[in-house]
């Protein structure tokens, strides 16, 4: 029987609370006894399986870089090529006071600031347990003070990688371009896959232009790494591919030659073979050691290149933009022919200068500053383009009228960049009135087609271009789009078909003739180059003026300062009869082009031709 | 008095000695020192799992020294005057819980703490200990064991906290808040037949809960647990790689400051929830058991106060907080090791964190105020 009123019972609620309490503490231990059997299991009994698993999860796939690929000259002379070089890198995981290993170092080898502040900036953006580099090319004796340092340097490494090397410096630095670290916009804007474990990339010339084919394929490696991150073994691997090997159409004995004939003047040399567009030499002066720019060039001595005034780093040859003056005199002949404006018959009067009808402005001839006169009082094509005879072109230009000079002028490659494989080629300026319209919004005075047509006013052309259009001329009217790749890995590239530029047998001699008489004639401009060559040679001459001297003032060219003296130029080919090569020459500043700048392209010729008779011989 | 003292002569000596220094000052000596042995590994673990960060070690230390202090606080408060505010700080604490609901402040889509004055709170830390002071409250002042309207008042008790905390969501807390309340029932007798009776009843409505009561991610872990091959380097991944870490470890480790698993960044939040298996790895099965010994010791401690406590109601809380913190350990230590859901619960005292940390000491602080309370009756 119940109570009606249920009391407390402290007995029975202890008693109750106690085996309550021995019961959730068998429950607990058979719990913890759970807890002890799974880590048992997981730690004990599967112990291998994790171990395993844990290492796996070491295991990294590392990229492999290619090599890029070589460049050879014509002949298989090294132009660029791969070297190792020791590298300064630190593990920062493994560093332990990174501001002691830096003091520690700065020690041993010289660490500049830009050091420091590139390896700041590669530091945020590591992969873990990834070694960055401090600096590069160390010497020798640095290499050996690292070794005996090392066990008080925790987490330095010194390896080795593949830098690209110039030998022949700064003979090659415009006509090669160079490689360079990658920068921040160039990473954004590659192919990152490409690029894994690559360092480096084509920054300008031939190594940007054929990038793709020198950079090859990025290989891959799976590698076992221990706590520390240190590669333990090599578990798999896809190999790299090399970059192709590009043989290039130049010649480093001609290259040589005319970096020599320019030496210590600031000009450009392009030789180019009429057959099918190869160029063999491309030269612009002064040069710089391109081996500087692999590794990231210091700051005093980049500003130092950037402040020459003679610029270095300007590549005269597809950069620079000329007058190209008298140089073009023969083509402006051919379109009179081909026009029908003139025959090699009509000869003009030559005062020493030339008046347009209604005006009376004269437009002088070269001679009148020299010797007073004119070229005399019957000068035919012949004499004009000999002695270079400005009224006779002027009379023509005028007759022709600038659009139709443009039109017959343009397919021989001037007014447009000619399409060479490197980077940063100008164009030039061929002119016409609606170029004047759409370029200054003015309309073309006769007046301007008088300089146009002696290669003055606003006519400019780059060295590459005169050697085009000159070409066109050798090979009486084949034009080919210059190139300096010959080969990829051995295998020659398709020679592009060339553009024909037509016109009347005949008139392709008469100038032929013309050029010829400018080395071997009585009154060549060039005759005194011309005497005693080993080979017969066609040329023409050019001065381009810097300044604008005033219709009656006097031109004394010791007198002017160096830098307002007259652009030399001259284009040439031989052998006359059977034109191999092709040579433009520019000099800065240098004065009249028959005195200094065809003894230029006439050395250059003379080694390529040589050359070849030497090799032919050889095979005999 | 001087009768009563009269007829108990051992009673009268225990009155008139002088009490001991842990009496007087109101700390429990054996609690203290697992506590302080715990707090020094559990230093030392986070040193490493923190991917060796002094000031990650220090601002935990900074936690610890503020959570010795509430704990030592809290202490000082008799048994008498929680029991006489227990029910204040329940209803306290549902306020702030549905002040959560309405102005809360989230994270990671879940709303859990109240920002006063810059200071961020979390109420339902309040609740872990609240609960278990309101159920006791509650029962030790009925008859025990408990009759069944009791036990529904009791689980309304329970229920409507936790319904409040899921609502956050927050569903491991929600658990805990509830175990703490019916870890109280169990302690004070419920009988047999209405536990299991609940047993089938949750069974049977396991169903509807899984479809209409759990959240998108919940159901997802549970998934995970079951098959965490299923997502390799997505949901899965967590447990994946804490397996790995544990298991790798082997008996004596790989090593203070070595772990592969942790040092390399594997292994997921590591300096929290997951720091079991950073100590797994670093120092194997052996670690292992040093901790899980001194949990034990610890949790044998919080029975030994509650087994001899004076009344009904500092027995059942004790047993609660002592029980609490048992699942906290036996529920971090599942999830971590692959055994149970992963629901968000840290390891006591050794993972990174303020709150967890000042709760568990507070509640540590309750216990040895049951422990030095004068004894008034002989046991």
């Amino acid at each position: 029987m119940a109570p009606a009123v249920a009391l407390k019972d402290p007995y029975l609620e202890s008693r109750v609370y106690g085996t309550r309490t021995v019961f959730v503490l068998v429950i607990a231990m058979v719990l913890m006894g759970i807890l002890m059997a799974r880590y048992f299991s997981l730690q004990i009994t599967q112990y291998e399986t994790y171990r395993t698993e844990s290492d796996r999860n070491r295991v990294q796939l590392q990229s492999l870089p290619p090599k890029r690929g070589l460049i050879f000259d014509r002949n298989g002379v090294l132009l660029a090529e791969n070297r190792p070089s020791f590298v300064l890198s630190l593990v920062l995981e493994r560093v332990p006071d990174l501001a002691n290993t830096l003091a520690a170092l700065g020690e041993l080898v010289e660490i500049s600031e830009s050091d420091l502040e590139k390896f700041e900036t590669r530091s945020r953006r590591r992969r873990p347990y990834e070694a960055v580099p401090l600096h590069f090319r160390l010497s020798e004796e640095e290499r050996a003070l690292l070794a005996v340092n090392r066990y008080r340097l925790p987490g330095v490494v010194v390896d080795a990688q593949l830098i690209r090397h110039y030998p022949q410096g700064e003979l090659f630095s415009h006509a090669l371009g160079y490689v360079g670290r990658i920068n921040e916009e160039e990473q954004r804007q590659l192919d990152e896959v490409d690029y894994r474990g690559t360092n480096h990339i084509g920054k300008i010339g031939v190594e940007k232009y054929y990038e793709d084919q020198l950079l090859g394929q990025v290989g891959y490696q799976n590698v076992e790494t221990n706590a520390l991150g240190r590669v333990l073994r090599v578990l798999e691997r896809t190999d790299p591919q090399p970059g192709a090997d590009l043989t290039l159409s130049l010649d480093v004995a001609v290259q040589q030659a005319a970096f020599t004939a320019l030496e210590g003047r600031r000009g450009a040399v392009v030789a180019m073979d009429p057959g099918n567009g190869e160029l063999i030499a491309l030269v612009s002066t002064p040069g710089f050691d391109s081996n500087l720019f692999v590794n990231g060039i210091s700051a005093r001595d980049y500003s130092a290149l950037r402040e020459d005034l003679d610029l270095p780093l300007f590549n005269r040859a597809v950069q620079g933009q000329y007058p190209p003056g008298s140089t073009v005199k023969p083509i402006f002949g051919l379109a009179g022919l081909e026009y029908g404006l003139v025959t090699a018959e009509t000869t003009i009067r030559d005062p020493g200068w030339y008046i347009l009808p209604g005006e009376d402005r004269r437009f002088r001839d070269w001679t009148l500053r020299v010797r007073g006169t004119g070229h005399g009082n019957a000068v035919d094509l012949h004499q004009a383009i000999e002695e270079s005879c400005d009224v006779y072109f002027y009379d023509l230009a005028y007759r022709m009228g600038i659009d139709r000079l443009h039109e017959f002028t343009a397919p021989f490659g001037l007014g447009t960049a000619t399409g060479l494989d490197t980077t940063n080629e100008r164009g030039g300026i061929l002119p016409s009135s609606r170029w004047k319209r759409t370029a200054r919004g003015e309309v073309w005075f006769p007046g301007e087609t008088l300089n146009v047509g002696i290669g003055q006013g606003y006519m400019l052309a780059t060295p590459v271009q005169l050697a085009v259009a000159t070409s066109v001329l050798a090979s009486r009217g084949r034009r080919y789009t210059p190139h300096l790749l010959r080969a990829v890995d051995g295998e020659p590239v398709k020679v592009p078909t060339a553009s024909v530029v037509e016109a009347n047998e005949a008139n392709w001699q008469v100038i032929h003739a013309a050029m010829h008489a400018v080395f071997h004639g009585e009154r060549g401009s060039a005759r005194a180059v011309g005497r005693g060559s080993a080979f017969t040679m066609a040329g023409k001459s050019g001065t381009a003026q810097v300044i604008g001297i005033a219709q009656d003032e006097e031109y004394d060219a010791e007198a002017l300062e160096e830098r307002y003296r007259d652009h030399g130029l001259f284009v040439a080919f031989a052998p006359y009869e059977d034109p191999q090569i092709v040579v433009s020459v520019v000099v800065e500043n240098g004065g009249g082009g028959s005195t200094v700048a065809a003894p230029i392209a006439r050395e250059v010729m003379e080694q390529y031709l040589m050359n070849q008779q030497q090799e032919l011989a050889d095979r005999g | 008095m001087a009768e009563y003292v009269r007829q108990m002569p051992s009673a009268a000596s225990d009155l008139a000695r002088r009490p001991a220094i842990s009496e007087r000052f109101h700390i429990d000596f054996p609690l203290l020192f697992l506590l302080l042995a715990l707090t020094v590994y559990g230093l030392a673990v986070l040193y490493s799992a923190s991917g060796q960060r002094l000031g990650a070690v220090i601002r935990q230390a900074e936690y610890f020294l503020v959570a010795y202090a509430v704990m030592l606080a809290a202490a000082q408060v008799s048994v008498q005057r929680y029991r006489r505010w227990a029910p204040i700080i329940y209803l306290g604490g549902l306020a702030l819980l549905v002040a959560v609901l309405v102005f809360g402040v989230g994270a990671k889509g879940a709303q859990r703490w109240l920002s006063i004055g810059g200071f961020r709170f979390q109420p339902s830390e309040l609740m872990k200990l609240a609960m278990p002071l309101m159920l006791s409250w509650y029962l030790a002042a009925r008859i025990l064991p408990p009759r069944l309207i009791n036990i529904l008042a009791a689980l309304v008790l329970i229920g409507v906290p936790a319904a409040l905390i899921v609502r956050q969501p927050d569903l491991g807390t929600a658990l805990l808040v509830s175990a703490s309340g019916l870890i109280v029932l169990f302690m004070a007798g419920i009988r047999w037949r209405f536990i299991f009776g609940a047993l089938v009843l949750a069974v049977l409505s396991a169903w509807p809960a899984w479809v209409y009561l759990l959240h998108d991610y919940q159901r997802q872990r549970i998934l995970t647990l079951l098959s965490p091959e299923r997502d390799k380097l997505g949901s899965g991944w967590n447990i994946i790689q804490s397996k790995t870490a544990i298991g790798s470890g082997g008996w004596s480790g790989k090593g203070w400051l070595n772990g592969t698993q942790s040092q390399l960044d594997f292994l997921p939040e590591s300096h929290t929830d997951f720091i079991i298996a950073v100590l797994a790895e670093e120092f194997g099965l052996r670690g292992v058991i040093l901790l899980l010994a001194i949990y034990l010791l610890i949790f044998v401690r919080g029975f030994w106060i509650g087994m001899h406590a004076q009344d009904s109601f500092s027995r059942l809380v004790a047993a609660a907080l002592t029980l609490t913190f048992f699942i906290y350990v036996f529920v971090n230590m599942g999830m971590v090791s692959g055994l149970l859901p992963v629901v968000g619960v840290p390891l006591p005292l050794v993972s990174a964190g303020g709150t967890s940390v000042v709760t568990l000491m507070a509640g540590f602080g309750i216990l040895m105020a049951i422990s030095t309370e004068r004894r008034l009756v002989i046991q």
